[in-house]
């Protein structure tokens, strides 16, 4: 396999043809279609066109990524349900490839954030299995010393800028890095990812008006998993177009198949490409399902959603369609999808027996990081306990 | 040292800490073209330009959390509010994000950012418009507060606020922009946070407080010595770190404790401090620490009624009369 670093492009990419342009203009769509409508309104490309004339290693990686995140987070839920992971813990198995498809439109300087629903994004940016589910069991070797946990993952290093728990309250943060790159005159872009619930915070609509009249590099990726935990979008919504939101704000935006990770890619690319050229900021909206509940403590179906629903979306697993894609096109056969599989099983395998044996943060970790200096003139804590 | 307003003395501040360092801006409402909604940046856009003095839309909860995201990644913001009243609807973006990003990343993203505005009730201004906040900002681990009472401490607390690695609330006087005293020139001087001040010494009872409340304590200390009462007076200026050495160090000279500030009882930082004191002095004690503060109740508009909900030199004199058992 490839180097981790290699999960962000190095290099500028050809133009891609124009009729594969993203629907820029389509925010001034009229009338309310439904969600199937729009996504129809993907362009229909052919096997070759929706490989974009991107390198065999790089597709054959992005097949990795997407399986490498499933069966990660497999193995976080075996972990859960035997009580070494805590607290909240919100899977992704579904959804990878959203967060596969725009990461690997990124270069490596560039920063992505999301909400809690991380884990693919965090191991998509380059942290090691290892540290993002030491990070989970809450162990001193965890890429957050143990202090995040499953929502609060990051890693300056690799420009991943968490992991935030407050629904909406990360886009804001965004905007801010987007800024920076602005005010410092920086080549790089802003990604930021939030689920389609976070779109009715007023933290959205602010940062959206303020991305777009200062033109920063922001690109905004709503991923429309379509349950805000178990409220339907439709039930909270009074539009289900996110994408036209950004007509609002006349921001760019865009639809893409969250279930085909190379419409991602494609969909991405376009915007990063107009935020490295000055142009601004994008919405996109993502269109995806959650194939597992909101967190491990909520039923993959049952009130809000039947099993049945779930079994037809699987027919969708953007793993299957992609690797399907792959094998027609002769870059992954069968066999090599199994032995990547058993790859990255081997490698989420690993990554708990590390989390397991990695210490836990020891007692004097408690007052550690919470401020820049602790010597400093004057009481920072008032327990009574130091 | 030269004679500034307060006002005067944050616009030194800013200008030679963006002078001193490309990093630090300035964004808010009004701050640019219309050099400030209390003038505070005032010819600050003239001199350092729109990239670097940012007029917002009306959306505070969107410019503080920017300046969260943009300190995170390396620049030094200052965010105004036009008074803190209105950072309310920013508070899930200064406590969920800016006070938590240190820790909850395990120390990888420091968070240099100076949140500053006015706080308190200025005549008038009813409810919405009078509250002083800094003891709710105070209780949040990872912030630190500043409430400087003197043009000195605002221009030199400032300047240490924008120099921390940490983020920093800085309340100013609502009611202090106009009043004058003497400021260094020096660009250098920096009052560190965490450290109090001796307002005005005395030997029979420590009357503890800061901000605005400084001067309703040293009037009701005037008052007190033309009745034979020596009161001493401790300016906190910052509540997080709060210096404690002072505050045990005062209460061992007198053994008397007013505590006074301009907010609500109910969980106040004089309610802090009394528990603080009880724990760690309680021997040094030789009277029940009262307090005084606003009225607990949202302060109303009329002229007599916002009189009497506001804390007052007269409550501050019958306060310390009990302490003294007068």
């Amino acid at each position: 396999m490839p180097e981790t670093k290699t999960r962000r492009e190095e290099t500028t990419r050809p133009e891609s043809p124009e009729d594969r342009a993203p629907d820029a203009q389509a925010s001034e769509a009229q009338g309310e279609p439904d969600r199937e409508a729009q996504t129809a309104e993907k362009p229909k490309l052919s096997d070759e066109e929706r490989l974009q004339g991107l390198e065999p290693d790089k597709l054959r990686r992005i097949a990795y990524d997407m399986l490498l995140a499933r069966r990660f987070e497999e193995k976080a839920a075996e972990a859960y349900a035997l009580g070494k992971i805590g607290g909240f813990c919100h899977l992704y198995i579904g959804q990878e490839a959203v967060a596969t498809g725009a990461i690997h439109a990124l270069r490596p300087d560039d920063y992505v954030m999301t909400a809690y629903r991380e884990h693919a994004h965090a191991l998509q940016c380059g942290i090691e299995p290892n540290a993002v589910m030491a990070e989970l069991y809450g162990r001193a070797d965890g890429c957050s010393k143990g202090k995040g946990g499953s929502m609060h993952m990051f890693s300056a290093e690799k420009n991943y800028l968490g992991g935030h728990g407050i629904v909406g309250g990360q886009i804001p943060l965004a905007l801010g890095v987007a800024w920076k790159i602005k005010y410092r005159g920086e080549d790089r872009v802003m990604q930021v990812y939030c689920g389609e619930a976070a779109v009715n915070q007023g933290a959205f609509h602010e940062s959206l008006n303020m991305a777009a009249l200062w033109k920063v590099p922001l690109i905004l990726i709503v991923e429309n998993n379509r349950f805000g935990m178990g409220t339907a979008w439709e039930r909270a919504s009074s539009l289900y177009d996110i994408y036209r939101k950004a007509g609002a704000y006349a921001m760019p935006s865009a639809v893409a198949d969250g279930m085909d990770v190379l419409d991602m890619y494609r969909v991405t690319r376009e915007a990063v490409e107009r935020a490295r050229a000055g142009e601004g900021p994008t919405l996109i909206e993502a269109r995806t399902y959650r194939f597992v509940g909101h967190s491990m403590s909520d039923p993959v179906s049952g009130v809000y959603r039947t099993k049945e629903d779930v079994e037809k979306e699987k027919a969708n697993d953007p793993i299957r369609i992609y690797a399907d894609l792959l094998a027609r096109v002769g870059i992954l056969s069968q066999e090599e999808l199994e032995k990547m599989d058993e790859e990255v099983k081997a490698l989420s395998e690993a990554s708990a027996d590390f989390a397991e044996k990695s210490p836990e943060p020891g007692p004097d970790e408690l007052y550690t990081e919470i401020y820049a200096e602790e010597n400093v003139a004057g009481r920072l804590y008032f327990d009574g306990r130091r | 040292m030269a004679v500034v307003t307060y006002r005067e003395a944050l616009n030194q501040a800013l200008a030679e800490e963006m002078e001193r360092d490309p990093d630090v801006f300035l964004m808010g409402e009004e701050v640019g073209v219309y050099n400030g909604a209390y003038k505070v940046s005032k010819g600050l856009l003239d001199r350092f330009g729109e990239l670097r003095v940012v007029d917002t839309p009306i959306t505070e909860l969107g410019f503080a959390g920017l300046g969260v995201g943009a300190a995170m990644t390396g620049v030094r913001p200052v965010i105004e509010f036009m008074t803190w009243n209105f950072a309310i609807l920013a508070f899930d973006q200064i406590f969920n994000s800016a006070a938590k990003m240190r820790s909850m990343s395990g120390g990888q993203f420091k968070m240099p950012i100076t949140f500053r505005g006015p706080t308190g009730a200025a005549l008038q201004l009813a409810a919405q418009h009078s509250q002083a906040l800094e003891s709710q900002v105070a209780h949040y681990p990872g912030v630190k507060v500043v409430v400087p009472g003197t043009p000195a401490d605002a221009k030199g607390l400032l300047k240490a606020a924008i120099r921390d690695d940490d983020p920093v609330c800085v309340f100013e006087g609502e009611m202090l922009y106009n009043m004058k005293g003497e400021v260094s020139e020096d660009a250098e001087l920096v009052i560190p946070l965490g450290v109090a001040d001796l307002k005005r010494e005395g030997s029979d009872v420590s009357i503890i407080t800061h901000g605005k409340m400084i001067h309703v304590a040293l009037q009701a200390a005037a008052q007190l010595e033309k009745d034979g009462v020596s009161a001493e007076v401790l300016d906190l200026r910052s509540l997080r770190p709060l210096d404690t050495d002072a505050i045990l160090n005062t209460v061992a000279k007198t053994n008397r404790v007013v505590l006074l500030e301009e907010g609500w009882p109910y969980g106040g930082i004089t309610a802090t401090i009394a528990a603080m004191i009880q724990e760690e002095a309680f021997d040094e004690l030789d009277a029940p620490i009262l307090r005084v503060t606003q009225a607990d109740v949202p302060m109303p508009y009329a002229k007599g009624l916002e009189k009497i909900a506001k804390p007052s030199a007269e409550l501050v004199i019958e306060k310390v009369n009990r302490v003294l058992y007068r």
